[in-house]
């Protein structure tokens, strides 16, 4: 009997830790789903932006990455943002402040093509 | 030349001549030479190892030759190849053990992999090997960040525009244009209103009988519009040279080697000295094609041209630098 108590007493403080890894890392995952609102990746692969359609809501960055061997860029139609020439690995970052449909290209390869709905 | 030769390709394209999808035919000899001359519609064909049958014909003792390279990617240092130094060096060689040393050389397109002023510089000092001339029309590559300053800088001095201009070597009209600029969303190659008026007017003077050479970097023919393979406004520009009985149009762009006639008009695409791309449509994207190192050069290449007065169309041999 004595040595079950001994056991329970012991285990408290395990399952009080226990409980609060739990709730921190929950707290974790919903402070990085709150950045996802605000950070969005673009990639291209492959001459193409992945994904080619992309909507988010203002204020949202847009990190485009290029992951082709060849070099490409990012530029808006409406010269709305212009990235420098992207080597392999290079990023380009943009804040979209208004509402509005930002169709883009790559000014190296125009047959790639993508859009960012700004909502 | 008889069809029973097996290095012997024949096409005719007079049946075909004003079909605009019958040209969509052509011809890729990765890792062969290749010597062609187009006779009154009919191109022949013929591998280098055969050269030697042809003898004393018209190709081997032409009045003018020159020769392409294109699409050096100098600053390029991915798997594909992580030397195009070493291959450009291997280009100037193979034009330096030519037997009949070209009078200067074109250049269209695709110096530089990132438009960096040292990769400008290397490729200079490199091809100051050959002693020869260099004729130059900017790629994609050349043009990047600086819509091109540099590049007329360097090598767009009495140019007209983005860099266009012509000039005559021994009768033969060559007019380098520039397609590579001002590019739209979903579209391809463009030359524009401006450049597309000075041509008219450019060759406008010109008699019928004046063979012309034409030269840029994105193919003025729909190789493959789906990789951005054409022009937007070739057309327009191949109009102007319909009076003409002989016209070659030599471009880069797409490394690999292809054909095409059409009418009066021989279409030409140079290999690269830096790295192959895929055929149309035989990979995911035309990103750059890894291939064994020992292969390697057998798909790289440079390409000569011989004029013979007289005859219907210029002679073009691709060699690679295997």
């Amino acid at each position: 009997m004595r040595r079950r108590v001994w056991i329970l007493v012991l285990a408290a403080p395990v399952v009080a830790a226990t409980l609060l890894l739990i709730s921190g890392a929950r707290g974790f995952t919903a402070s990085a789903e709150q950045a996802q609102t605000s950070n969005v990746e673009v990639k291209i692969d492959n001459f193409s932006f992945g994904p080619a359609t992309l909507t988010v809501a203002a204020g949202t960055t847009v990190t485009w990455t290029n992951r082709d061997d060849i070099p490409h860029t990012v530029v808006s139609e409406d010269k709305a943002f212009k990235s420098k020439v992207l080597d392999t690995d290079e990023k380009f970052s943009y804040t979209f402040t208004k509402p509005g449909t930002y169709g883009y290209f790559c000014s190296i390869h125009p047959k790639m093509t993508g859009k960012v709905v700004v909502q | 030349m008889t069809k029973n030769v097996k290095d012997e390709i024949l096409h005719d394209h007079n049946q075909d001549g004003i079909d605009r999808r019958g040209f969509l035919k052509c011809m890729a000899w990765a890792g062969t030479g290749a010597l062609c001359v187009m006779q009154g519609g009919v191109l022949k064909s013929y591998s280098l190892s055969r050269l030697s049958d042809l003898g004393g014909s018209a190709a081997a003792a032409g009045e003018l030759s020159f020769v392409q390279i294109s699409d050096s990617h100098m600053g390029f240092n991915k798997p594909a190849n992580p030397d195009v130094a070493g291959t450009l060096k291997a280009a100037v060689d193979k034009i330096n053990a030519l037997s009949k040393a070209p009078e200067f050389l074109l250049h269209t397109g695709d110096i530089s992999h990132l438009s960096k002023p040292e990769e400008f510089d290397t490729v200079d000092q490199i091809l100051k090997a050959t002693g020869k001339e260099v004729f130059f029309v900017p790629g994609e590559h050349d043009v990047l960040n600086d819509d091109g300053a540099q590049f007329r800088e360097r090598y767009g001095k009495g140019a007209k525009g983005a860099g266009w201009y012509s000039f005559e070597k021994k009768g033969v009209h060559f007019v380098g244009l520039v397609n590579v600029m001002n590019l739209k969303a979903g579209g391809l190659g463009t030359l524009g209103h401006e450049q597309l008026e000075w041509l008219e007017d450019d060759v406008k003077h010109l008699k019928s009988s004046t063979p012309i050479v034409v030269f840029a970097h994105i193919p003025l023919w729909a190789v493959y519009p789906e990789w951005g393979w054409g022009t937007d406004d070739s057309a327009q520009a191949l109009a102007y040279l319909k009076k003409f009985g002989s016209v070659t149009v030599l471009n880069g762009h797409i490394h690999q080697i292809m054909q095409k006639v059409e009418g009066n008009v021989t279409f030409h695409t140079a290999a690269s000295t830096a790295f192959p791309q895929p055929q149309p449509g035989k990979a995911d994207s035309p990103g750059p094609m890894k291939v064994p190192a020992e292969q390697l050069r057998s798909v790289l290449g440079i390409t000569d041209v011989n004029y013979v007065r007289g005859q219907h169309a210029l002679a073009v041999v691709d060699s690679s630098l295997a």
